[in-house]
């Protein structure tokens, strides 16, 4: 296509030319791309990689993996998330730190997602709720812990000798983050885990 | 085909009967004028709604749909929004000719709209010189771009309006050939004699073939560019002179441009359906005598919305086609290109129509 006579140039220019109207009028009677929301609302889905809010999944039991260890508060860099703890004495006589209430400022996160890399357990997540807007900006701050919640039984230290068939403590409902786990199997790092702390350790990304 | 100049003549001989006749002839003027205002502001408000929604199309979008069914009210809206809009008064500007300017760029746009013949007997301007008439007034738009640009004090308007009115005067001699090779084969300029005539021996596209196929080629490139439209949107070009000429109007200033911007592509459409596609004439094919006779059913007035719609259809076709040409693509396409291409057109339609070559 590149002719520089004068009749060849006009020619070339007409081909050109009736292949740009056919190409539009092509568009023309396509589906449109545009989507309507507040109609597409049953059937609209974002990818997995959104992040829109935190949340805390909790069991069916009313259970939630936090175990209170501040890492996500210590994490965020806008100040957005406050862990309230209390200490609790438990029944074999040791103390354990406990959540009473975990509350996040959606109206400061920048999502980052630093809190959920920070956390040890799993226990919070981003979520695909994008309709946060709100009149009141105190309406912002959610707490992200179910009233009367508590924390979930971690299973206790097995015994590195005998591994254990299947991992008792992933009740349903853990499964929700999407993160990539290394459950307590066979693998021969799983000693030293166990010897540690019985919980799933996360891989870095 | 109906004749609409019977009802014009039993009104006017009603009216005779009781009051005296330079006071009909008031009457009727007034009942034009208005005919002709609202048939604009009707005009433009389904060209702007066709250009949006036909935009959109284009782009694989819906286009306007959430004011009233479909979007229908979307025009309705806009309109209020520029009423109630502050008209703002510059510093340093030339007030008077700035407020000037859009009621030029109007008037040239309500002459040329009243040359339209719209249906048979309904014409306004109808004289033997109609096209001589229509090419002549068009040009009074290109005073009111300019005046808008050198009025404003401002860099914008003025680089807007120095390249429409080099494009413009550039873009109406391809306009002038393309009109004279059509007056070569219908042989007068009177607008309703043109489409008597195609009513009567065919369309003017058929009857002159190739030189007018290549003729209506040119209307339509050239035409797209007198309206500052398409390709040719310099004049405007939003990404380097925010609006053009009229980048300091504001309020019903701007609307009267932007009103003036869309009947120009109906008009230019109408004119290219008059011309080329017939006007009112139906459609017919000789020796098909049923469907003839109901295609003289329809009326006239509905064969020549139709007509005009479709160009206006291909204007906004090629609008949403093609990116947006440098000054000097835009002169060197007139003056290398169209210029020679329409006078060897003329040419060719006077020994078409010399040696009898018409169909």
């Amino acid at each position: 296509m590149n002719n520089n006579t004068y009749f060849g140039g006009i020619l070339d220019a007409v081909k050109s030319l009736t292949i740009g109207l056919k190409t539009s009028i092509k568009v023309f009677f396509e589906h449109h791309e545009t989507e309507q929301y507040p109609e597409n609302r049953a059937t609209l889905t974002f990818t997995d990689r959104n992040r829109f809010c935190l949340e805390m999944p909790h069991n069916e039991n009313n259970e939630h993996k936090c175990i209170a260890c501040g890492l996500c508060q210590m994490a965020c860099p806008n100040d957005s998330i406050t862990v309230t703890s209390e200490m609790v004495t438990t029944e074999d006589g040791k103390k354990k730190k406990q959540l009473v209430k975990y509350e996040y400022n959606i109206g400061q996160c920048m999502f980052c997602n630093l809190c959920v890399t920070a956390c040890p357990q799993g226990a919070i997540q981003f979520n695909q709720e994008f309709e946060q807007a709100v009149f009141d900006k105190s309406k912002l701050i959610k707490v992200l812990n179910h009233p009367g919640s508590k924390c979930q039984e971690r299973p206790k230290p097995v015994i590195a000798s005998k591994p254990t068939a299947t991992p008792q403590g992933q009740p349903a409902g853990t499964q929700t983050t999407g993160e990539p786990k290394t459950e307590t199997g066979e693998t021969p790092q799983q000693e030293k885990v166990a010897a540690t702390e019985p919980i799933e350790t996360k891989k870095e990304d | 085909m109906f004749d609409f100049s019977i009802v014009s003549k039993w009104f006017h001989d009603l009216l005779t009967d009781f009051i005296p006749e330079w006071l009909v002839i008031g009457i009727e003027c007034v009942i034009v004028l208005l005919f002709i205002i609202v048939l604009y502001a009707i005009l433009a408000i389904a060209l702007i709604y066709l250009e949006r929604k036909i935009c959109a199309f284009f782009q694989c979008r819906i286009g306007p749909n959430r004011v009233g069914k479909w979007g229908l009210l979307q025009v309705f809206a806009d309109v209020f929004k520029m009423l109630s809009k502050e008209i703002i008064k510059m510093r340093q500007s030339d007030r008077m000719l700035h407020d000037m300017a859009p009621f030029f760029i109007l008037t040239a746009s309500f002459l040329t709209f009243s040359c339209i013949p719209w249906n048979k007997g309904l014409e306004i301007l109808d004289f033997n010189v109609g096209i001589f008439f229509f090419i002549a007034v068009s040009g009074i738009g290109v005073i009111g771009i300019l005046l808008a640009g050198w009025a404003s004090h401002s860099k914008y308007p003025m680089i807007g309006a120095m390249r429409s009115g080099a494009q413009l005067i550039s873009y109406e001699l391809s306009i002038g050939m393309t009109m004279l090779t059509m007056l070569l084969l219908c042989g007068t300029m009177q607008l309703s004699e043109i489409v008597q005539q195609q009513a009567d021996y065919g369309w003017n596209i058929v009857r002159g073939h190739v030189p007018a196929v290549l003729a209506f080629i040119i209307y339509l490139i050239a035409g797209n560019a007198e309206c500052n439209r398409g390709p040719f949107d310099l004049p405007e070009a939003e990404s380097e002179l925010t609006a053009g000429y009229h980048t300091e109007y504001s309020g019903m200033g701007f609307g009267f441009f932007y009103l003036a911007e869309y009947l120009n592509l109906f008009i230019c459409a109408a004119m290219a359906a008059t011309i080329f596609l017939g006007g009112w004439a139906p459609l017919y094919f000789p020796g098909l005598d049923g469907f003839n006779t109901i295609m003289s059913y329809i009326p006239g007035f509905v064969w020549f919305f139709g007509k005009a719609f479709f160009v206006v259809f291909l204007l906004m076709w090629i609008r949403w086609t093609y990116p947006r040409l440098r000054i000097d693509q835009l002169l060197s396409l007139e003056w290398k290109y169209l210029m020679p291409i329409s006078m060897f057109n003329i040419i060719l339609m006077a020994i078409v129509v010399c040696f009898g070559l018409t169909l």
